[in-house]
């Protein structure tokens, strides 16, 4: 019982660092449906970043961090503008392909400039580990749990009532009706992205707090994308329950599974359900049905 | 259409090759290629037949994406499944590699077919994820089933093909092998188009409901394309393992998958020339580049070492233009460069 505790309390601590990436492609994909492929790479960059400002140019972190958002911000609007405004209305191969192709430009850009050692960022939390229950837990998970939780609430209240959220909701909808109503789409996408971006670069802040920053930080980009399969490509509340679940399958599986076939199991069990849950129900838990007509 | 040029006959309207210009360019193409091993060194023999395997992939991907619309972010993790198959057969039981060859890419088939069966009710985007975690699963399993794959070790030793006399362990012969392999994956392909299930292809990618309605059984279609891709993948696997002599999981990674998908938006999607011509541009980049490098080392010293970084971002770069400025890929560009000639130079 001791190991299965451990197992889920480790599980929903790596599933709230998911939640977090998670809800980057939600918003994304709720306003503009597109798929952030670079997503992964955006929390890398947005992680050096962060480095940049608080070690490389010595700024204290209260005033490094909101730099760093900002910079991330006005990368976003610029890839916005340059690179995904002028593929509205195209094949989905090619939005997909341009993301993928960004994704390159950023992992190479970064290379350039940072290399590929490990960098560390200043600590923001106490190292010392928390008690829950059985199991010792490092502070900055509680910390991102909690700010997956702030956000996720707070995109959630953002979406249901204020004016740019409805705003979003309605292009996500129909992007023709919500031109006809006032609604402008360029607008629309282009706060999508930089909100997106500064999520990222939280992530980001928040990863490099446990590993270290280096370019595998990207791979998180295609280790939540079961997270946001799972809890529906559009649904905001669905990539916290989606990080949480996963976060907790991966755990179980390794715990369980990994003696039998010989380790590794963790990188592929959630893979598995994703095969699974798109043939079942592909829209996910929480995500919208799409009904198809010629 | 050209002037001058008239047809009779049905025979003639289907051909593969229409015009005396065509057939012209063919058989200078034809000419050069065999040609290209009295004047090439070693390193350029070898860059060849990498490409030249490569183009087999690349016609494959070209098949299920470009001319049946769907998807794929795993092929280069099919191209595995057929290296992996045709290096245990061949090593482990002595199977000779022309047998290995094909039944290297029957099995890629079957393992294409199997994580094809979500395309049923996938499109875009979910079929995108779904693919690419047959591309996750099956490196995980080419790292993890270590009784057959070796793991990470990789399996090594792979025997050449072996044909009467001939040994095919130099870049020379083994140009000549994949030149012919080459020529009979884009004849295939490009005689597919003019039958009723390569049409049916097409229709599926235009709008695969109205295809449904038409009579086309949309999924024994897309199953087809599916499994069709992963053969022309396995083919290239098998090849590429027995060239290289040795292979592990590392070789078919993700990047390789996009590397693919790069090669047929930057050739041109739906488009034989277009996959031909991607994958030439992609496999020619590198030399391009050591040039570059060369001639820029002694203006910024140590370039050399960003090399690696600065060939991913320009990947990107150039991926990104070419959907932003030439969708249509260097198909359309080679298009464009003969119509302009068509007339010249009596244009209006």
């Amino acid at each position: 019982m001791v190991f299965f505790s451990q197992l889920v309390i480790n599980g929903l601590v790596v599933g709230s660092i998911y939640a977090l990436a998670a809800l980057g492609f939600v918003l994304i994909y709720k306003a503009s449906e597109v798929l952030n492929l670079a997503q992964g790479q955006l929390v890398m960059v947005g992680a050096y970043v962060a480095f940049a400002f608080a070690v490389t140019a010595r700024a204290p972190l209260w005033l490094a961090i909101p730099l760093a958002l900002l910079v991330c911000g006005a990368l976003a609007l610029a890839i916005e503008r340059l690179f995904l405004r002028p593929l509205i209305g195209k094949p989905i191969i090619a939005i997909i392909m341009v993301t993928i192709g960004l994704s390159s430009v950023l992992k190479g850009g970064a290379q350039i400039i940072w290399g590929v050692d490990t960098r560390l960022f200043p600590p923001l939390f106490s190292s010392a580990p928390v008690q829950l229950g059985p199991v010792p837990v490092a502070p900055v998970y509680l910390w991102s749990l909690a700010l997956a939780v702030v956000l996720v609430a707070a995109f959630s209240i953002f979406f249901k009532y204020s004016r740019p959220g409805i705003a979003m909701r309605a292009v996500g909808e129909d992007q023709q009706a919500a031109l006809s109503l006032g609604i402008s789409v360029r607008w629309v996408f282009a706060v999508a992205w930089v909100i997106a971006a500064v999520i990222a670069a939280l992530g980001g802040i928040m990863l490099g707090q446990i590993n270290g920053i280096n370019p595998s930080l990207a791979l998180i980009g295609l280790r939540v994308l079961p997270v946001v399969i799972l809890g529906g490509l559009d649904s905001v509340g669905g990539a916290i329950v989606g990080g949480l679940t996963i976060g907790v399958l991966e755990n179980l599986s390794a715990g369980y599974l990994d003696p039998l076939v010989g380790g590794g199991v963790k990188e592929v069990a959630p893979f598995a359900v994703l095969v699974l849950i798109l043939m079942v129900r592909p829209q996910g838990l929480f995500g919208k049905e799409v009904i198809e007509r010629v | 259409m050209e002037c001058g040029i008239f047809k009779t006959t049905y025979r003639a309207d289907m051909a593969l090759l229409r015009t005396p210009l065509m057939r012209a360019r063919i058989g200078l193409v034809l000419l050069l290629a065999v040609a290209f091993p009295l004047v090439a060194d070693r390193y350029l023999l070898n860059l060849a037949v990498l490409i030249g395997v490569t183009i087999i992939g690349a016609v494959g991907l070209n098949i299920l994406t470009g001319f049946t619309g769907q998807i794929s972010l795993g092929h280069g993790a099919f191209v595995g499944v057929g290296a992996y198959t045709s290096a245990v057969l061949t090593t482990r039981y002595q199977l000779a590699f022309w047998l290995a060859l094909p039944v290297a890419g029957l099995v890629a088939a079957a393992v294409g077919s199997i994580f094809g069966i979500p395309s049923l009710r996938l499109k875009g985007l979910y079929l995108a994820i779904a693919t690419l975690a047959a591309q996750v699963i099956i490196e995980w399993v080419m790292y993890h089933w270590t009784a057959v794959t070796r793991g990470s070790q990789g399996i090594n030793a792979i025997p050449p093909p072996v044909l009467g006399p001939i040994t095919f362990n130099t870049p020379r012969s083994y140009y000549y092998l994949t030149l012919v392999t080459v020529g009979i994956a884009v004849l295939c392909t490009a005689n597919l188009f003019r039958t009723r299930l390569g049409r049916a292809f097409i229709a599926i990618r235009d709008q695969d409901v109205a295809a449904g309605v038409l009579g086309v059984h949309r999924f024994r279609t897309k199953m087809l394309a599916f499994a069709l891709a992963s053969f022309y993948a396995g083919v290239a696997g098998s090849l590429w393992a027995h060239y290289l002599t040795i292979i592990t999981p590392e070789h078919f990674g993700l990047g390789l998958s996009v590397e693919y998908l790069a090669m047929i938006i930057i050739g041109g999607l739906g488009s034989v020339t277009g996959a031909v011509l991607g994958a030439l541009f992609l496999g020619l980049l590198p030399i391009v580049l050591r040039n570059l490098f060369d001639l820029l080392d002694p203006v910024f010293p140590g370039i050399e070492t960003l090399a690696a970084a600065i060939r991913e971002l320009l990947f990107g770069l150039i991926v990104i233009l070419f959907l932003l400025l030439e969708p249509e890929g260097l198909a359309k560009m080679w298009r464009d460069v003969k119509e302009y000639f068509r007339l010249w130079p009596f244009a209006y």
